[in-house]
């Protein structure tokens, strides 16, 4: 890469962009490129980096909203929200040991534009849920606003969702504005040992079905829970999580545990713990990846996780459960990839290849293909947001 | 009359051919074209607004939905995708050229997965028959918009569509896993499914709140949730809508999230009494419904936080809902607040903004302000948690010059939200009544990027035409890149 620039105003960013699309030249979108190792790599002869738009223009902790600059580091924005009492509702992971990067510095821009959430997604929703606005700079270095600074808003078509998770494909997103919560005042977990895949998801489901509002459920085989200090020595586990009311949580705790008693009886995880061994399953240290490996996410209803993992451990995969056994984390050898594509589209699911060696993200399929007319409608898209097709081009799909 | 763009001729001319063709992809009474029944077509929830269509047809499955959409594309025939016709935008007002395709007869629940908590169910589905088949297990589709008993699923993408409980639960956008669409090409799309978060760009959020511009739902998998083990709702009466507001801040800032806190004026609550019987205040300024959930103790310990926090506000009167049935009635004056306001008015029009909380008490003394000017009287409802405001005006569509007066009265407060950093529309949409005011919240740079994405969908702007954007003849001139 010869040019990288990383402005400190949005005005640098459309300079940039306005210049590559001058020279008809790709631009490598990113923020400190913490997830340049996830999905297709991308051939750019400049890069653009967001990591110096680092003003919280806005912080309403009673309106329940956070307006921050894209290159703000997820750990300074919990920091920020912490003075209020609030933090982000997705818990995002920090996937850098996983992907080999620098620890703590990933940008929330990096976040939304790649809608990373972790446990409590499976109760609270994904990153993209929580995204109420956007300023984003388009291919053709137009500045584009969408959604706002409040909770509630149908005005116009919906480009937060867009932009969520587009990799920087569509606009380079320049702020976002994002709907937070106050922390709870309680967590706790109750761990259900020795269940297998099938008995444990069947127990995750039971609890999430459950009046108790559960915010975290996840099953973990023997191996995986040992990587985890908080949870090992037990055995394969389920684990639900309750954050509340402190006295809430007690109360829950207790009820939830009654229902559970068919699955076993549960030990309790207090506050230290639970949060120990939810931030772990939130980076995914559970999975163990080895220097070579691949790495998948797939995503499938809860009930089909089990015999998702089972076969693909059958093949020579580890994994382990999150979302109440719908996402699937596997880890193995690149040459398992058709494997679990296989797998996961037989589950009806979805599946994201999160890394790999780079020649193979650059020759194989990262994400589902879509169907001819979505592909269509896709590459459309494409061209009404970046005509010249320069910003990270190839990063989602071939030649898109 | 709304403007709107000048009807094809050539579509008009051919109309009897056109009914034709519908009929032989539609089974016997699938198609309506006789001007008496084309009647409760022709307008919806904002009836100010008419227009009977060419035709309506009248799909029962996604294939004839295809089928329909494939022949008006080869044809050029515009469609206005409708549900129950309950929008309170114009969101599915007609056009003379037009064939309405109206899903109510897809109304099959096609699946109920308790374990994976999901449902999968047609696009007439109404929104209260969702939480109905699966109410037996204890769960429940969590957005409830007002008109829940009427409005259907497909509708209620169309719309992104709210309720009273979307403080905790979030909007129809929340609560989805999967959409089957028709495109206007007559092309099926399955998009996500009964898992989390599909890869690739986020279709289902894009389609959410699309009002019917993009492509046709057809099916929709939505979350379900377990309902709770109780709720009970509490009414907080204040002097001034400023401590009432002050008090929604206490609330929110202290880390309590209730699944909902409504706020009505004076006004408001004068007129859902009436109509409810619900013991509501009627010497308060102001009056909060704040509801809770969780085990009878649960409900006390945060009720009673609550309380603490409207106490240095000095309520004139508090008071916690003693049974279900207390509870129920307290609800049936705030969701029934519209139908109140027209008993006691001939006509109103009900807005549907977006403020920052904090600029409440402002906003409610702008609005007073103008409601003096105008000469027409408002009740404000407002979903406090949130900022989504519905002032509702009222008028008498008989008296010369009233209608146009609220129109105008309306925008005025809707230029208000987004100068105090709101948005044009919460939950209702944009439709045709809010179109023109786009350019208020949006550049024409903003606007054109909106316009190029829905070319992407329906290059040749056939799909629920005229509608959200401000009318530019013709409506794709604007800018736009050929279809690729
Ligand atoms: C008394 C009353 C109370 C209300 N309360 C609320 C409330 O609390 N919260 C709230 O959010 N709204 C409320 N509304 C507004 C309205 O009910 C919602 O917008 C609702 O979602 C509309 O659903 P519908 O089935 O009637 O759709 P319609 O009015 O028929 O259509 C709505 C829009 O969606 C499109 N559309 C409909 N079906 C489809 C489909 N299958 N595919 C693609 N596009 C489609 C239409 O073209 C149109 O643009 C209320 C309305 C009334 C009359």
């Amino acid at each position: 890469m010869s040019v990288a620039l990383a402005p400190a105003h949005e005005g640098g960013v459309v300079e940039a962009i306005l210049a590559a699309r001058a020279a008809k030249e790709p631009l490598l979108v990113q923020g400190r490129g913490t997830k340049a190792g996830m999905l297709r790599p991308v051939q750019a002869a400049r890069g653009l980096s967001t990591r110096n738009l680092t003003e919280i223009s806005l912080y309403a902790p009673q309106e329940l909203i956070i307006s921050a600059g894209a290159g703000v580091s997820i750990p300074d924005l919990e920091a920020k929200l912490a003075e209020g009492g609030q933090g982000l509702i997705a818990e995002p992971p920090d996937l850098s040991a996983l992907l080999g990067t620098e620890a703590g510095v990933q940008t929330l821009g990096g976040v939304v534009a790649t809608n990373l959430s972790g446990p409590r997604r499976v109760a609270w929703g994904a990153m993209r849920d929580h995204v109420m606005g956007v300023r984003a700079v388009n291919g053709a270095g137009e500045v584009i606003r969408s959604g706002g600074r409040v909770l509630k808003n149908v005005t116009g078509l919906d480009l937060c969702k867009l932009l969520t998770g587009s990799y920087g494909t569509l606009a380079v997103i320049t702020e976002v504005t994002l709907k937070v919560l106050p922390r709870a005042e309680l967590t706790g977990s109750l761990l259900l040992p020795g269940l297998d895949a099938i008995r444990g998801v069947a127990a995750l489901s039971s609890a999430l079905g459950s009046p108790f509002g559960v915010s975290g459920a996840a099953w973990l085989p023997a191996d995986a829970a040992e990587r985890v200090p908080a949870l090992a020595g037990r055995g394969a586990v389920a684990l639900v999580r309750i954050e509340d009311f402190a006295k809430s949580v007690e109360y829950r705790l207790g009820r939830l545990a009654e229902g559970l008693a068919p699955f076993g009886a549960a030990a309790l995880l207090n506050d230290e713990a639970s949060g120990a061994a939810w931030r772990a399953i939130r980076d995914a240290v559970p999975l163990r990846a080895e220097p070579g490996d691949a790495v998948w996410r797939v995503s499938v209803r809860p009930s089909s996780g089990p015999a998702t993992l089972a076969t693909l451990e059958s093949a020579g995969a580890r994994g382990f459960l999150d979302w109440g056994g719908g996402l699937v984390w596997i880890a193995g050898p690149p040459a398992l990839h058709e494997r679990v594509t296989a797998t996961a589209l037989a589950g009806r699911g979805t599946w994201t290849l999160l890394r790999a060696p780079e020649p193979m993200r650059a020759a194989v399929d990262v994400v589902p293909p879509e169907a001819p007319a979505l592909a269509r409608i896709t590459r459309r898209v494409k061209t009404a947001m970046d005509p010249a097709g320069i910003l990270n081009p190839g990063r989602l799909y071939a030649g898109v | 009359m709304i403007a709107q763009p000048p009807p094809k001729a050539d579509v008009i001319a051919r109309r009897s051919e056109i009914v034709a063709g519908l009929q032989a992809l539609l089974p016997a009474s699938g198609v309506i074209s006789e001007a008496l029944r084309l009647k409760p077509y022709e307008t919806d929830g904002l009836p100010a607004y008419r227009q009977i269509p060419l035709a309506v047809a009248l799909p029962e499955t996604t294939e004839q939905v295809a089928a329909v959409l494939a022949f008006c594309h080869k044809n050029g025939v515009r469609v206005i995708p409708r549900g129950a016709g309950t929008s309170l935008s114009g969101g599915a007002l007609p056009m003379s050229d037009s064939v309405v395709v109206g899903l109510m007869r897809m109304n099959q629940i096609l699946d109920i997965d308790y374990a994976d908590r999901c449902a999968t169910v047609q696009a007439g589905v109404t929104n209260i028959g969702i939480t109905n088949a699966v109410a037996a297990e204890g769960f429940f589709y969590a957005p409830d918009p007002s008109s829940q008993l009427a409005c259907m699923i497909g509708g209620n993408v169309g719309m992104n569509s709210g309720g009273a409980h979307c403080l905790k639960y979030g909007v129809t956008a929340n609560n989805l896993l999967g959409l089957r669409i028709v495109t206007m090409q007559g092309e099926i799309l399955d998009i996500g499914g009964q898992h989390l978060d599909a890869a690739g760009y986020d279709w289902l959020g894009l389609m959410t709140g699309s009002e019917g511009m993009l492509a046709m739902v057809t099916e929709v998998t939505v979350r379900i949730l377990r309902a709770p083990e109780g709720q009970r709702a509490m009414l907080v009466a204040f002097d001034a809508n400023e401590t009432a507001g002050r008090a929604v801040d206490a609330i929110i800032g202290s880390g309590i999230i209730p699944v909902a806190l409504e706020f009505m004026d004076r006004p408001a609550i004068h007129a859902c009494e009436q109509f409810a019987h619900a013991g509501y205040p009627l010497d308060a300024e102001a009056m909060l419904i704040i509801e809770v959930e969780g085990s009878v103790a649960e409900q006390d310990d945060l009720l009673n936080r609550i309380a603490a926090l409207c106490e240095p506000f000095h309520p004139l009167s508090l008071r916690v809902s003693q049974s279900v049935e207390e509870s129920v009635a307290i609800w049936k004056g705030r969701k029934g607040a519209f139908g109140a306001v027209g008993r006691i008015s001939p006509d109103y029009l009900c807005m549907d903004g977006t403020i920052p909380t904090g600029q409440l008490p402002f906003v409610l003394r702008r609005i007073g302000e103008m409601s003096d000017a105008y000469g027409l009287k408002v009740a404000n409802i407002f979903h406090a948690g949130d900022g989504n405001l519905h002032p509702l005006i009222m008028f008498d569509a008989n008296r010369p010059g009233s209608f146009e007066d609220a129109e105008k009265f309306g925008a005025d407060i809707l230029k208000l939200c987004v100068e105090v950093g709101g948005c044009l529309t919460g939950e209702h949409g944009v439709g045709v009544e809010k179109r023109e005011l786009m350019t208020v919240q949006f550049t024409e740079i903003e606007l054109n990027q909106q316009r190029r994405i829905k070319t992407a969908f329906d290059p040749d702007w056939l799909l629920n035409p005229s509608k959200v954007f401000p009318l530019v003849e013709p409506p794709q001139a604007a800018d736009l890149p050929a279809a690729a």
